[in-house]
C-alpha cells in the first residue's frame, strides 16, 4: 500500500531525511523509531504529502503522491504531531467537517461520525468546543478526523503522546485491531508501543534506516540476548563471576546486586553466539552447579538498548571500553 | 467538477462556521455599521448635501475597509499555520487552490453580508428623496469588489506569517498604498516633480480609482478586470507563497 523509494529531504544544506526506502502492506503496522530530530515526522509528512519530497517517491496505493496526490490522499487518514485541531468549532462540527471534505454527505456523513466518535470515546464532548477540551481529547478528536472516511492507509504521528497510561492502552488496541485490514505506520518513542501493536518497526537515525525487522528480530540485536540473570545465595560476588568467566561463549559478567549475602549477577553470550540461547543458558547452569540458586532467568533483549547501542554508537563504544 | 465545488464549499462553511463561532463576526459587523451611520451623517454630510444619493455614505469605504477587511483576512492562514491546522488541511484530499478559494470566498460572503446590513441608509434616501438607485446597486457593487480585492491582499499576507499583527500590519500598508495611489494631493506631488506618467500609473492602480467610476453608475468593463485581475493576481501569490513553505 505504501511504498517509499530513496526518499530524501534537504532543509538547506541539512539533510533531514536521506535516502530511506520501505513498503508497507495490508495487514501490517509499522512502528517508526528514532531519537527526536531523526527525521520521522519529515519522513511522515512526505507521505502524506504535505512537504514535497528533494528526492525520491512516495507511492500510496499505486498512486504518486507528487504526480497525482489527490487518489493518493483519499486513501490516507493522517494524525499530525500535536495533533492539531480547529479551536474555533465544536468536536461534532470538526469531524462533520472532516467527513465532508472526504466526500461524505448526508447518511454517510453521519454513520461515519457516529463510527469514529465510538471508537475514539468522544461521546461526552461532541457538543463541546475543541478549545475546551483537555489533551487527552483532543487527540483522540484529531484521531477521530484520520480514521473518519475509514482509510486503507493510516499515518499516525505520535498517537499516543500526552494520552494517559490508560489511553494510551486503549490507543494501542485500536492500532493493532485496525492494523489487520489496513496498513499503518506510527511513530513513537515509547519502546512498549513496539511490541504491544506493530508487525514490524524501523529505527531511523539522523535520516537514515539503522534497524527493520519483527520486534523479535530487533530484540536479538540486544547484548541481552540470550543473557542469563541469576541470583546465588551464600558465595562471595568476586567467586561468582570469576567462576562465570570460565563458562565458553561468555563475554562479560557483571555483578548487580550484592546484599545480604545473596549475589545477584548477570552473564552476556559473545554476540555470535546469542542465537543459540539455550545451549548457553545450560552451560551457565553446570557452572553454577553445587551453589544455592534462588532465582534464574533467560533474558529476551532489550529493545531499549537495542535503541540505544543503534541511534548512539560513539556513546556504546565508550561503554565496551 | 463537482467534487471541486463541494471542496470548496466544505472549507468555506468551516470557515463560516469557525467565523461565527468566535465574538469577532459579530464585534466587526456593529463597528462596521456604527461607522457607517456615524461617517455618513455626521461628518459626510449627508443632510447638508441637500441631495438623494448616497455619496456621503460610500464616500468613507475605501478607508473603512483599510482597516477592517485586514482584521477579517489576517488570520485565515496565519491561524492555520500556529495552530498547525495547515498540516490537516493541505493533506486532505484537495487541492491548495480549493482551500485558498474556499477560504476567501467565505471571508468574502462574511464581509457582503456586512455591507448588506447597511440597507437602511438606503431604505432613508428612498424615504427622504428619490435617488437614482441605478447608481445607489453599481456603487454597492464597487464596493463589494473593493471589499475583495482589499480581502485578497489580507488573504496574501496572512499566509506569509503565522503572526496575525504582522499580516494584518502589512495588509494595511499595502491597502493603503493602493488607496493612496488615486488620492488628488499624489497626483499633484508628481506632476510638481515633472512625472506625471507615475501620477498616472499610480492613480491606475488604485483602488480610488476604480472605484469612483462605480460611484458615477458606470459598470466600466476596465474597472471590472482591474478588481477581478487585483484579487486574481493576491490569491494566486497566496498559493505561491503556501508551496515555498512546504517546500521548506
Amino acid at each position: 500500500m505504501i511504498r517509499v523509494e530513496n526518499l530524501t529531504k534537504l532543509f538547506g544544506t541539512k539533510r533531514a531525511v536521506d535516502g530511506i526506502s520501505f513498503s508497507v502492506e495490508r495487514g501490517e503496522v509499522l512502528g517508526f523509531l528514532g531519537p527526536n530530530g531523526a527525521g520521522k515526522s519529515t519522513t511522515m509528512r512526505m507521505i502524506t504529502g504535505f512537504i514535497p519530497p528533494t528526492d525520491g517517491k512516495v507511492k500510496v496505493g499505486g498512486f504518486d503522491m507528487v504526480e497525482n496526490p489527490i487518489p493518493a490522499k483519499r486513501l490516507i487518514g493522517y494524525l499530525p504531531e500535536n495533533a492539531p485541531a480547529y479551536t474555533d468549532m465544536t468536536v461534532s462540527g470538526f469531524l462533520g467537517f472532516a467527513a465532508e471534505i472526504r466526500g461524505l454527505r448526508g447518511e454517510a456523513k453521519k454513520k461515519a461520525i457516529h463510527r469514529a466518535v465510538e471508537m475514539c470515546f468522544l461521546e461526552n464532548v461532541l457538543h463541546q468546543s475543541v478549545e475546551t477540551l483537555s489533551k487527552g481529547y483532543r487527540h483522540r478528536t484529531c484521531f477521530a478526523q484520520s480514521i473518519i472516511h475509514d482509510p486503507d492507509v493510516l499515518v499516525l504521528d505520535e498517537p499516543t503522546d500526552g494520552l494517559d497510561p490508560n489511553q494510551k492502552h486503549e490507543v494501542r488496541g485500536l492500532i493493532k485491531r485496525m492494523g489487520e485490514k489496513k496498513a499503518i505506520i506510527f511513530s513513537t518513542h515509547i519502546l512498549e508501543e513496539v511490541d504491544a501493536a506493530c508487525s514490524r518497526a524501523i529505527i531511523i537515525d539522523r535520516g537514515k534506516i539503522v534497524a527493520n525487522g519483527t520486534p523479535q528480530e530487533l530484540r536479538k540485536k540486544s547484548e541481552w540476548a540470550g543473557a542469563v540473570t541469576l541470583r546465588v545465595k551464600g558465595v562471595a560476588g568476586a567467586a561468582v563471576s570469576s567462576k562465570l568467566y570460565q563458562v565458553p561463549l561468555v563475554n562479560r559478567v557483571t555483578v548487580v546486586e550484592e546484599k545480604d549475602g545473596r549475589v545477584t549477577v548477570s552473564v552476556f553470550p559473545k554476540p555470535s553466539e546469542a542465537g543459540a540461547n539455550g545451549e548457553f543458558a545450560r552451560a551457565v547452569g553446570e557452572a553454577a552447579h553445587g551453589w544455592h540458586i534462588e532465582q534464574l532467568q533467560i533474558e529476551e533483549g532489550r529493545l531499549d538498548e537495542v535503541f540505544r547501542s543503534i541511534t548512539m554508537p560513539d556513546t556504546a563504544q565508550e561503554v565496551k571500553k | 467538477m463537482s467534487t471541486t465545488f463541494g471542496n470548496i464549499q466544505a472549507i468555506a462553511k468551516r470557515e463560516l462556521t469557525g467565523f461565527f463561532a468566535s465574538p469577532v463576526a459579530y464585534v466587526f459587523i456593529v463597528i462596521f455599521l456604527l461607522l457607517c451611520g456615524a461617517f455618513t451623517f455626521l461628518f459626510g454630510g449627508f443632510f447638508e448635501r441637500d441631495q438623494a444619493s448616497l455619496a456621503a455614505f460610500f464616500m468613507w469605504h475605501p478607508w473603512f475597509y483599510l482597516f477592517l477587511v485586514p482584521a477579517v483576512g489576517m488570520r485565515l492562514w496565519s491561524e492555520e499555520r500556529r495552530q498547525g491546522t495547515i498540516e490537516l488541511l493541505l493533506t486532505m484530499p484537495i487541492t491548495s487552490s480549493q482551500a485558498i478559494l474556499g477560504k476567501f470566498f467565505a471571508s468574502w460572503a462574511f464581509l457582503l453580508l456586512a455591507l448588506a446590513l447597511t440597507f437602511p441608509v438606503w431604505i432613508t434616501v428612498n424615504y427622504l428623496g428619490s435617488p437614482d438607485n441605478g447608481v445607489i446597486i453599481c456603487t454597492y457593487l464597487g464596493s463589494a469588489l473593493m471589499a475583495g480585492a482589499y480581502l485578497s491582499i489580507a488573504c496574501m499576507t496572512s499566509a506569509m506569517t503565522r503572526n496575525q499583527v504582522v499580516a494584518f500590519i502589512v495588509s494595511v500598508v499595502i491597502c493603503l498604498v493602493l488607496v493612496l495611489g488615486g488620492v488628488p494631493r499624489v497626483k499633484e506631488f508628481f506632476d510638481a516633480i515633472n512625472l506625471p506618467w507615475l501620477g498616472s500609473l499610480a492613480a491606475g492602480m488604485s483602488v480610488m480609482t476604480h472605484f469612483d467610476a462605480f460611484q458615477r453608475g458606470v459598470i466600466d468593463f476596465r474597472d471590472l478586470v482591474f478588481f477581478g485581475s487585483l484579487i486574481g493576481l493576491a490569491l494566486f501569490t497566496t498559493g505561491v507563497i503556501l508551496r515555498s513553505h512546504r517546500t521548506g
